[in-house]
């Protein structure tokens, strides 16, 4: 079936600006169409904004997706078994592979009410969490090259190759790792895998410190992003914001807490939310303080996941061919270091997914930006873009 | 120098023309040392180690990336203004290069021993704005265009506070020939103007605090004319892409680096001319002299190369706004109290 | 609340909109007159009861026997339930009355519906395609869908 292409013009503010000067005059400022993307170097990824500036000052942010979108719910549907589907969400948000198999092979699980071996819930928590730490440390990373500082970056990405090793040490892939499967893992840790994850949190905390030290704290950095790009909760709730985003602006949600999934119940620990330190709450800052502190806390959960981790399988009885009823759907939403991750699994009883739709953290967090960059700088757009900390393959999927 | 050269050849031009191909010179040895400088620099800041392969620790990548450079495709947009597009790199380099000319390299040389030198250099680098700002017209791509833009406002903004740091020095030492400032300040690091200059020790012990804040106040200015970070706004390439420089590729891009890179040294020693003795040894009369005079202008000037080096891969950026708020609203205010009280201190 | 009383509620605010519900499944939903879905939107957010505030999804789908269907996966972060509000239209006349106006976050979710299914959100305040091109034709995650031979004169099925 072919339809007409609907091409709808993009709705400009056509509006020129007016500065008025001390004596009262008016001066007449013309605006500036600008195409931020899609390869700039600070849209972290192909993202386009199509921004209207009067000088510096941005006037109206029109972002625009799609230039990584790779038919992730298209393939899922024409996979012949919801194995297959798992390698598509290691590349959705392929900065949180882990975290992205998990909440597909959640949503299949609670379809078919498979309990999984506790074994694997420890195991599958130390793999989030660990995978938390990596995907905030890039976050934090690139956002201090938003800012223009450099060095954390490279000494975030030291730290985030020591958690890498550790993945490919399990199951050998440095960045899709395909290893959590429906039912359980694709197969054990290795030997010598705890003590190595001991030592990453023993090494972890002085290192997170340091950054804190040239980046979080500095002078220069808390002037660049307190009191910019404030995302009030009310507006964040009301755009389905989740995860830092949310948790920047003050509202004390996790879903790890809220909507419990795994063995999360079983650790201590506390859920971070922004506190407005250096200005109102939700801005910039906070949103990069949750990412640093959310790092602490995850690190405190492997200890303790590691510590407790129980013997025995790692696969739960599967049936070889997964077919869930017909007409049997789920929507399971799993905490990714980026937010909500949902997904929405419908079957007909065949051997693959009728539908599978992806609610992207990312995707959803970046329909805010135009609310709350309008009025701000260029360099605060860059800012605010940073700490939305999108990964352009999650948002396009 | 310049009568000891117009000897040997005996044709006054040749002389001139060799005199002003010293710094030049000196501009191109110094860029190749700060380029391997600064990736090592940086690369111990960051736990890596840089260049490891291209000779011994890598010394020898500065060349090897002169020599890529070199070999680079020359763009030009099609729709840039040729004419601008090819001009502004050199203006931007002349701009600097000719400051050069009247920094005391030592007793004995000089490229150009002017009255008016440090008056002469503040005029001249302002050519530099022409150069960023035609760059910026002339590529014809947005970014470019704001970047210049930040470029412009932020030297014609930052140039004001370092005017008047330069000020002080000037009235302490009474003098705008920059080898006349140097000269003043013989005796040891506690004669330099930075701690009051020579004199009676309350009157130093007074204009320290002044001094001292001058200092700083010319330094940062320094910096920021020079568009390092923190200050690097106009070719911020997390906002800007490049900046200004976008649309450059090849030898005129090199061109800009190198005006960056002579900017640098430029700055510091201009600072250290005028606040730390210039070519005068630490030591008083110990280790003085026409060559040693170089080695310690070329030292101390490289040691703030260094901290401008340290100082970009440590900070993050300043916001325009911000930037302007510094230099307007701190620094310019700041001065004024300093020349203020120097003045008072001076006269009393 | 539990998902009956959320039933009993909504039908009591705007009881013509509601069609159809299934509340003994995994998770209860509630089928509403798709042109009615944006008062239906507004009772869900704004009854105090309720108050359903936050989209977790929203999805097209293609139900392959020519109806299609906007899926509102809704909870409510004061009242900590969720709900399934389903709009379920026919190919030919693909119309749903938008929510975006009262839930920002589900603006892009229709837009993504629009792109891939066709579905028409009225009153939505920018429904462009989102992760198509302008000139992609026809709407790919739609079940009668066939791959296009040649895309801007560029072969497809390479």
């Amino acid at each position: 079936m072919i339809t007409e292409p609907r091409i709808i013009p993009t709705p400009y503010v056509t509006k020129p600006g007016a500065i008025r000067t001390s004596t009262g005059k008016t001066i007449r400022t013309d605006e500036m169409i600008i195409n931020m993307g899609p390869q700039h170097p600070s849209t972290h990824g192909v993202l386009r904004l199509e921004i209207v500036v009067d000088g510096e000052i941005i006037v109206d942010v029109i972002p625009h997706i799609g230039y990584l979108h790779r038919c992730f719910e298209k393939h899922a549907e024409h996979m012949t078994n919801y194995q297959q589907v798992i390698p598509y969400c290691d590349r959705m948000d392929y900065v949180a592979s882990m975290n992205n198999d998990w909440g597909f092979a959640l949503a299949v699980e609670r379809m078919l009410k498979i309990e999984v071996p506790p074994r694997v819930e420890y195991l599958r928590v130390i793999m989030a969490e660990l995978q938390r730490i990596a995907s905030h440390l890039v976050a934090v990373g690139t956002f201090g090259i938003d800012m223009g500082a450099f060095t954390p970056f490279l000494w975030t990405f030291r730290d985030r190759e020591k958690i890498l090793d550790l993945f490919e040490m399990t199951c050998g892939a440095r960045l899709l790792y395909n290893y959590i499967w429906i039912g359980g893992l694709s197969h054990d840790v290795p030997p010598g895998f705890v003590e190595k994850a001991k030592e990453f949190c023993s090494y972890f905390g002085p290192k997170l410190k340091e950054f804190n030290d040239v980046l979080t704290y500095n002078e220069i950095f808390v002037r660049r992003t307190a009191n910019v790009g404030v995302l009030p909760p009310d507006v964040a709730v009301n755009f389905a914001c989740s995860g830092p985003m949310l948790r920047g602006s003050g509202v004390n949600f996790d879903l790890r807490r809220d909507d419990p999934y795994g063995v999360y119940d079983k650790f201590e620990w506390e859920v971070q939310v922004g506190k407005g330190e250096f200005g109102k709450v939700g801005d910039v800052w906070d949103r990069f303080i949750v990412k640093v502190r959310e790092m602490e806390q995850s690190v405190k959960i492997i200890e303790q996941a590691v510590a407790a981790l129980p013997e025995g399988n790692v696969q739960a009885a599967i049936p070889k061919r997964i077919r869930p009823d017909a007409g049997s759907e789920a929507y399971v939403r799993t905490e990714s270091p980026r937010g909500e991750l949902g997904f929405y699994v419908v079957s007909d009883g065949s051997a693959s997914p009728f539908r599978v739709k992806a609610r992207g953290p990312a995707f959803v967090n970046l329909s805010v930006l135009p609310e709350i960059s309008r009025g701000c700088m260029i360099a605060d757009l860059v800012a605010i873009v940073g700490s939305a900390d999108i990964v352009l393959g999650e948002v396009d999927r | 120098m310049q009568e000891y050269l117009i000897g040997l050849v005996g044709e006054p031009l040749v002389a001139y023309v060799l005199m002003a191909v010293v710094p030049l010179v000196f501009i191109l040895v110094y860029a190749l040392v700060t380029l391997y400088m600064e990736m090592k620099v940086a690369a111990h800041i960051q736990d890596r180690v840089a260049y490891m392969r291209t000779g011994w620790h890598g010394v020898l990548q500065p060349f090897a990336d002169i020599l890529k450079l070199l070999q680079k495709e020359d763009i030009i947009p099609a729709q840039a203004d040729r004419l601008l597009f090819t001009a502004a790199p050199f203006f931007v380099f002349v701009g600097t290069y000719v400051g050069f000319a009247a920094i005391p390299f030592s007793s004995g040389y000089v490229g150009a021993d002017l009255n008016l030198g440090i008056l002469y250099i503040v005029a001249v680098s302002s050519i530099v704005v022409a150069g960023l700002l035609m760059s910026g017209w002339a590529s014809n791509n947005k970014w470019a265009l704001l970047g210049s833009l930040r470029s412009a406002a932020q030297i014609v903004s930052y140039e004001i506070p370092s005017a008047l740091a330069i000020l002080v020095a000037v009235m302490i030492a009474g003098s705008l020939n920059l080898n006349e400032v140097s000269k003043f300040q013989e005796g040891g690091i506690f004669n330099w103007v930075v701690f009051g200059g020579p004199g009676p020790v309350v009157t130093k012990l007074l204009l320290t605090p002044f001094t001292l804040t001058a200092f700083f106040v010319l330094l940062t200015a320094g910096i920021a004319e020079a568009n390092r970070t923190p200050f690097d706004l106009p070719e911020a390439e997390s906002e800007l892409v490049q900046g200004f420089n976008t649309e450059y590729s090849g030898m005129k891009f090199a061109m800009f680096y190198l005006a960056e890179y002579a900017n640098m040294f430029l700055v510091s020693a201009i600072t250290v001319c005028l606040f730390l003795g210039g070519w005068q040894s630490p030591f008083g009369s110990f280790m003085s002299g026409p060559y040693w005079g170089a080695f310690w202008l070329i030292a101390k000037g490289m040691f703030f190369v260094f901290v401008q080096v340290w100082m970009r891969w440590t900070l993050p950026r300043l916001r325009v706004d911000q930037l302007m708020h510094v230099s307007w609203k701190v620094m310019v205010p700041f001065m004024f109290v300093c020349i203020f009280a120097v003045g008072l201190i001076l006269v009393w | 609340m539990t998902s009956q009383e959320i039933l009993d509620t909504l039908k009591s605010l705007c009881g013509d909109a509601v069609l159809d519900a299934k509340l003994d499944v995994l998770q209860p939903w509630i089928s509403v007159e798709p042109l009615k879905l944006a008062v239906v939107a507004k009772a869900l957010r704004e009854d105090p009861r309720l108050d359903f505030d936050f989209v977790m999804c929203m999805s097209g789908m293609d139900h392959n026997n020519g109806t299609l269907g906007a899926v509102y996966h809704l909870y409510s972060m004061t009242q900590k339930h969720k709900i399934v509000i389903k709009a379920i239209v026919k190919n030919e006349d693909a119309r749903v009355a938008s929510t975006a106006a009262i839930w920002g976050g589900a603006e892009w979710h229709e837009r993504e519906a629009y792109d891939m299914f066709g579905i028409v959100f009225e009153g939505h305040p920018d429904l462009r395609r989102i992760l198509l091109p302008d000139d992609y034709p026809g709407h790919p995650l739609r079940k009668d869908f066939v791959v296009p031979e040649y895309y801007n004169g560029m072969k497809v099925p390479y």
